[in-house]
């Protein structure tokens, strides 16, 4: 990940405890390739996400997004998928290590979620944190990252991390 | 400084005096823990940074226990991709076919987790090792393949919520209903990113099996690790389990914690969580007449042989009601020979079971008992989330073993006052 990327979108908005079952239903873990598990992103939240989604958008959600098991196939497929980031108010603990480990941008802003609405047009400076809301034109900033997670973000994931050591 | 069980023992793997809540440490781990679905991940990143070997073969445990046995092609490959890999790092606790089980209560089983241990696994429900006083929790599976390269992982070190369980526990109320109503009162985000310490009188009796299903859950309300402290009933049981060495470990009296919670368990009847969350949890008594089509037996929440033998208890000599099936799955090898052997197949053949073998199988909706649309299901396992059984317009329902049983010999949702 570039560490001064902008990136555009708009927002597929969703509610509280979107868990990984819903992002990627374990019908789909008999296989671990990105592109067939992208195919089937977010499919018992939404059926029609993948048809919704371009690349480049963002989702954005309440609280606890991404509880439930520890399947890195759930950041994985939003990832591939093309989602830009996911923003959202909380997120659980085992999907937020898995997005920092595998370079999925994710952002916990209250003060965004509240304000977001489906179909926004967003701009986000991961660098900074900033989230500019070009339709309603409001600016909210995102948590900032303990140092130890942006070192390992800047450096692409954990094990290029662990690499670089 | 005074330091709580897990602070304690996350401080000794990480080689220092002390650690405090919200800083960051690399800690050594007893024990890598993967399955069927995660490891692939885990091994792809593993040669995708040019790693060689295993950082110890004796640590790093495989378990293909989700869609065993092998549901289609598909899930067949992925096996033949961790054996092999397995094999060629000379893996000593690699568990497949007829030696699998379901992780979380074929480690134990097994002896690899012993009070004091620091287990990660790449399945969130490895925070059921808690019930033996060990530190673990449930990691991706980058975080696998790191700890399989380094015999490290990185933290943040949780703050801990005390839960006392206090009172006298009403009939037919066990860990299963504790746990439920415990997730019901916090949320499942309750304990996010925080440790779940359990204690009181009434955990002071529990016994293990019971204390295994409540640490199991610690993840449903969003927590990193549940844990008990070591007892008697614990070191019983790892002596008989295991020959490595417990380290022992408890909470200083003036230990910080986040926040303490007191729950009365008399207040506490038989309880179910309805769908979508594991937090919807009510009494049976007061969720009315929900019928259902399926019930599940088994899991690493409660498929273990005194879960059976009280479902066994329910169900003798009663025929489950024709419009249920009742899916028996014994957890490992270990549990299945004890039901033969106790005479308990004979019991739920009887009273009209479908016996399968140790797979998570339906829990997770693999195979082995998926769910049409419209259908409901009574299950003992962890979680209900939306299609999580099958069909996206399915349900499940959580409970304890005793609850399932009634309920299957009723066809809707009851508890075993009601069969009277």
């Amino acid at each position: 990940m570039k560490d001064n990327l902008i990136l555009k979108g708009k927002a597929h908005k969703y509610g509280s405890n979107i868990n990984t079952d819903e992002i990627i239903p374990a019908r789909y873990l008999n296989t671990s390739d990105p592109a067939e598990l992208a195919k089937h992103c977010m499919e018992d939240l939404d059926q029609d996400f993948m048809k919704k989604a371009k690349p480049g958008d963002f989702i954005v959600a309440e609280t606890n997004f991404g509880c439930g098991s520890s399947r890195e196939h759930a950041p994985i497929s939003i990832k591939v998928a093309g989602i830009s980031a996911v923003i959202a108010k909380s997120f659980a603990r085992i999907f937020f290590r898995n997005s920092i480990n595998i370079g999925l941008p994710i952002l916990e802003s209250e003060e965004a979620v509240n304000a977001i609405k489906a179909g926004d047009e967003l701009e986000v400076n991961l660098a900074s944190g900033v989230i500019k809301n070009i339709t309603r034109s409001e600016v909210y900033q995102a948590q900032a990252f303990p140092q130890f997670m942006q070192d390992i973000i800047k450096k692409g994931g954990l094990l290029e991390y662990i690499k670089s050591r | 400084m005074p330091q709580t069980i897990s602070e304690k023992i996350l401080a000794a793997h990480a080689g220092v005096k002390s650690v405090k809540a919200g800083e960051f440490i690399e800690p050594k781990v007893d024990i890598a823990l993967g399955n069927d679905v995660t490891t692939p991940l885990a091994i792809k990143e593993f040669r995708k940074v040019g790693a060689k070997k295993v950082f110890d073969r004796s640590k790093v445990v495989f378990v293909m226990d989700h869609f065993t046995p092998n549901k289609d092609i598909n899930s067949a490959e992925q096996v033949k991709f961790i054996r092999e890999f397995a094999k060629e790092q000379k893996i000593i606790n690699y568990f497949e076919g007829t030696n699998v089980g379901v992780e979380h209560a074929l480690l134990p089983e097994k002896g690899l987790v012993v009070p004091g241990d620091l287990v990660i696994g790449a399945d969130s429900h490895t925070c059921t090792y808690g019930a033996l006083s060990a530190f673990s929790t449930g990691v991706g599976s980058t975080d696998l393949a790191a700890a399989m390269i380094t015999g490290k992982l990185w933290m943040k070190v949780p703050s801990t919520i005390k839960f006392i369980y206090t009172g006298k526990l009403n009939k037919w109320v066990s860990g299963k209903d504790l746990i439920l109503h415990t997730i019901g009162k916090i949320g499942v985000d309750g304990a996010l990113y925080q440790s779940m310490e359990f204690v009181g009188p009434v955990i002071d009796k529990l016994p293990m099996h019971e204390r295994f299903t409540m640490a199991n859950m610690a993840i449903e309300a969003g927590g990193k690790n549940g844990i008990f402290h070591p007892d008697k009933f614990t070191l019983e049981y790892a002596k008989k389990r295991s020959k490595k060495k417990p380290r022992l470990y408890a909470s200083d009296a003036d230990a910080k914690y986040a926040d303490v919670i007191e729950i009365d368990c008399s207040k506490i009847k038989p309880q179910v969580s309805l769908p979508f969350l594991p937090s919807n949890s009510k009494a049976v008594g007061e969720v009315g007449r929900i019928e259902i089509d399926q019930v599940v037996i088994g899991s690493c929440t409660n498929g273990r042989i005194e879960d059976f033998r009280l479902a066994a208890k329910i169900l003798k000599g009663k025929k489950i009601n024709s419009r249920v099936r009742l899916l028996i799955i014994p957890a490992t090898p270990e549990v299945y020979k004890q039901i033969l052997d106790e005479g308990l197949i004979s019991i739920f053949l009887a009273a009209g079971g479908i016996i399968s073998p140790p797979t998570c199988g339906p829990c997770l909706g693999g195979h082995m008992g998926i769910l049409a649309s419209g259908e409901r299901c009574v299950a003992t396992t962890n979680r209900n989330f939306v299609g999580r059984m099958g069909h996206v317009k399915s349900e499940v329902y959580l409970a304890s073993p005793v609850v399932a049983a009634a309920s299957a010999i009723k066809g809707y949702v009851a508890e075993p006052e009601q069969l009277k």
